[in-house]
């Protein structure tokens, strides 16, 4: 239902913007790739585990590949060509690779011929094998149904695999529907994913493969138990996006955090690395069935959310247009936004309640993720527990869909079993309350609520101009987005951006390519 | 104060009548004797006249608690030991008044969120330009520069921007404290600016929810800063402590 009285030639205008602002960056995006591409592609094709050495698999190849200056054919083309060459499996060549002077790309035998049928048949398998883990969870998702939405989100952060395990299983039995497993801080900054089960991290757990396993068993265990399906998130984000990607589609999981600017504001990862890394991510996201959550929320966290409004909705129509360059659809765009503004404004909640809205209209078939209060939690458990019901109702009043919840001891520690669970009789309570309110309320014509949205609107529109004007890297770098200034030559892991040979070869790109176009 | 409250307890609706409100969990399925669990542990944490008046499951053998209870201890106010906050809050427009009259010259803030912590809403609320609460950040005082470096920021990072700069003060926050990382992180900060022989030269602050003004003389810093810090606490302390150090204040 549109309650805002908003323009739709506005809006429309906003979309071509945000078209123009990301073309140029899709044109530089097409003709390179990054280490972490390469490695994604890699494990697309089964490359896994560790060295003597305890590097990762796909690590060790890229960059042998790399030191040897080759990189910018593709990783897939020497590996495929080792392996039919050498007539060995997988490994048979990581053995070989303990050995430091053994060079991939010297293995010569097979011809360009034998290396392309090679790498398009086994890229076709492992397709199908993703595409059939797709159906799997559709399935599973039909035949035990789900929340109602605003679905319910909690993260576990313990540090220790088994250790979330427990708390996400006690949270799906307290009604949690979607159970994202926070990340050991500093891993966005790692140039490598860790392997295998982990018991230590900081602030959060190491997103391996190996644990994306275990929590996927645990919360399909307890969802058949509740009869409920409950979803699992993780974090696409940072210098393994690509590779993160692959692992979510391999683990089925539901949900990637995954931003196209994120990492280059709050983590200040290059921009080129991580445009480019956002697109490979975001393809396999995309045919893999997932959902992305966009980070716009971030932004309220460093910028006034009554100021800055305009820049989360800016950012939301770039984040829609690089997802649909990538394939995504509009229901798998979980753009994000946030219940930030200061809770001691007058009519802060009307304000709040306009940008929800607002975000619900313009981008009616996106599964919207919203975000709870944070930055103005400071101790009071008592307040902060209201404030979040406050914004649980502003939640189920605009019909949000993938809802955060807010805890009560932000600001204090990480999540206890107890703070979880009154969180979630919080939420239930409002929303159950309130269910149907949004269906039995209009705003009033030129009223408060009306007026905020259009205003923010009317900026959002102003600033994709200016964007638009300079380039987007541009902008980030005058301080357009959070007002953080980031430059294209600035940032971790531009060391790790190649341009593409004319013989590239990556036939997932050449697949997917395919199937998005014929969709 | 009159004389017979020396000795003092909590205040429900009575002078020392010791009341005191807590919710906890224990590994415990519902029932009986997990309320009888939770009425001996308030005991025993010096609770009488306990009430446990909610108890409820959280699933998976864990069931949680709201208590009541009058706490049988007294504090001897008297007897406290504790740091007093030994500078004069100011406002804005006081700081900067001040460190024009006392300093006579522009001061010069690095800060940055150290180590693998990614969390600058703390280091942000204090420096950005629009602070916090309504409470203008240290970029906006005419009288300070101000550099905030963001998060995940090396600790070695950090001292060579304040050399660069030549830093009057290090802000450093930190937010994750989870198996206590920020306690050697912040120990090893102060032991490279020994190091350096850059100690005493600098005014070393830190900040975060688990900081308290103790614990960061403790670890070796000028003044430590917990939630609910506004920017102008900040400025106030370091603005008074550079005078101090000049001689214009004692």
């Amino acid at each position: 239902m549109k309650k805002l009285d908003l323009d739709d030639k506005k809006i429309e205008k906003a979309r071509e913007l945000a078209g123009k602002i990301v073309s140029p960056v899709q044109e530089f995006i097409s003709s390179h790739t990054t280490v972490s591409v390469e490695r994604a592609v890699l494990r697309l094709f089964g490359v896994d585990g560790v060295n003597r050495d305890e590097i990762p698999m796909p690590n060790v190849i890229v960059d042998n590949i790399n030191n040897a200056g080759k990189l910018s054919k593709g990783a897939a083309w020497w590996l495929g060509k080792a392996l039919i060459s050498l007539d060995c499996t997988l490994p048979d060549i990581y053995e070989k690779l303990e050995d430091k002077k053994f060079d991939i790309t010297s293995v010569n035998g097979a011809s360009d011929e034998e290396v392309r049928e090679f790498l398009d048949t086994q890229a076709g398998e492992v397709l199908d094998e993703i595409t059939g883990k797709r159906e799997k969870r559709k399935s599973l998702k039909e035949k035990l149904g789900e929340g109602k939405e605003p679905l319910l989100y909690v993260i576990v952060a313990t540090g220790d695999i088994y250790g979330d395990v427990v708390q996400a299983q006690a949270a799906a039995l307290q009604g949690a529907d979607i159970i994202a497993v926070i990340r050991s801080t500093g891993q966005s900054l790692l140039d490598y994913v860790p392997y295998g089960a982990t018991t230590e991290g900081y602030g959060g757990t190491y997103a391996t493969q190996e644990n994306f396993r275990i929590m996927r068993q645990a919360l399909d265990r307890i969802g058949n138990e509740i009869g409920r399906y409950v979803r699992l998130v993780n974090y696409s984000s940072g210098l393994c996006m690509p590779e993160i990607a692959v692992m979510g589609a391999m683990e089925e999981l539901d949900m990637l955090l995954n931003d196209a600017m994120y990492g280059i504001l709050f983590r200040d990862i290059n921009m080129k690395r991580t445009f480019i890394d956002q697109y490979f991510s975001r393809r396999i996201i995309a045919f893999a069935g997932l959902i992305i959550n966009t980070g716009e929320d971030n932004y309220l966290t460093t910028s006034d959310a009554v100021e800055e409004a305009h820049t989360v909705l800016a950012s939301q129509f770039i984040n829609e247009q690089f997802a649909l360059r990538a394939g995504l659809k509009p229901s798998q765009m979980g753009l994000g936004h946030a219940f930030e503004m200061d809770p001691l404004i007058e009519n802060g909640f009307l304000m709040e309640l306009a940008q929800a809205q607002m975000a619900r209209e313009i981008f009616p078939e996106a599964p919207l993720k919203y975000m709870p209060p944070t930055k103005h939690k400071i101790g009071n458990i008592f307040f902060s527990h209201l404030l979040d019901g406050m914004f649980n109702l502003a939640s189920v009043m605009s019909n949000q869909s993938i809802h955060l919840l807010g805890m009560m001891t932000e600001a204090i520690h990480t999540p206890f079993l107890q703070d979880r669970f009154l969180s979630i009789e919080n939420a239930k309570y409002v929303m159950n309350n309130t269910r149907n309110l949004s269906d039995d309320i209009m705003f009033v014509k030129g009223g408060y609520i009306q007026e905020r949205a259009q205003k923010v609107l009317d900026e959002a529109v102003r600033m994709l101009e200016e964007v638009e004007q300079t380039g987007v890297m541009k902008a980030i770098e005058n301080k357009k987005f959070a007002s953080v200034s980031r430059s294209p030559g600035g940032g971790k892991g531009l060391e790790g951006v190649v341009a593409k040979a004319k013989d590239y070869y990556n036939p997932f790109e050449e697949k997917l390519f395919q199937f998005f176009n014929c969709r | 104060m009159e004389e017979k409250l020396k000795k003092i307890k909590p205040y429900g609706d009575t002078l020392n009548d010791g009341a005191v409100q807590l919710s906890f969990t224990l590994p415990l399925e519902a029932g009986p004797r997990a309320d009888a669990a939770a009425l001996e542990l308030s005991k025993k944490m010096g609770l009488e006249d306990v009430h446990v008046v909610h108890s409820n499951s959280l699933g998976l053998g864990f069931s949680f608690f709201v208590v009541y209870g009058k706490c049988r201890h007294l504090i001897d106010v008297e007897k406290l030991k504790f740091i007093e906050t030994a500078f004069p809050l100011m406002e804005f427009d006081e700081v900067n008044r001040y460190i024009r009259m006392k300093i006579g010259r522009k001061i010069t803030v690095a800060g940055a969120c150290t180590g693998t912590d990614a969390h600058t809403v703390g280091i942000d609320s204090i420096m950005n330009m629009k602070g916090f609460h309504g409470n203008p950040g240290l970029e906006r005082y005419s009288e300070i520069t101000a550099y905030n470096m963001g998060s995940q920021v090396r600790n070695e990072d950090l001292i060579a921007k304040a050399i660069e700069v030549d830093a009057d003060a290090i802000l450093v926050s930190q937010v994750v404290t989870q198996k206590d990382i920020h306690l050697s992180n912040l120990t090893h900060l102060v032991d490279i600016l020994e190091a350096e022989g850059m100690r005493d030269n600098v005014i070393l602050v830190v900040g975060g929810p688990r900081i308290t003004p103790a614990l960061a003389k403790e670890l070796g810093y000028d003044a430590g800063f917990g939630p609910g810090t506004l920017p102008q606490d900040v400025a106030s302390f370091i603005a008074y402590e550079m005078a101090r150090r000049k001689g214009g204040e004692s």
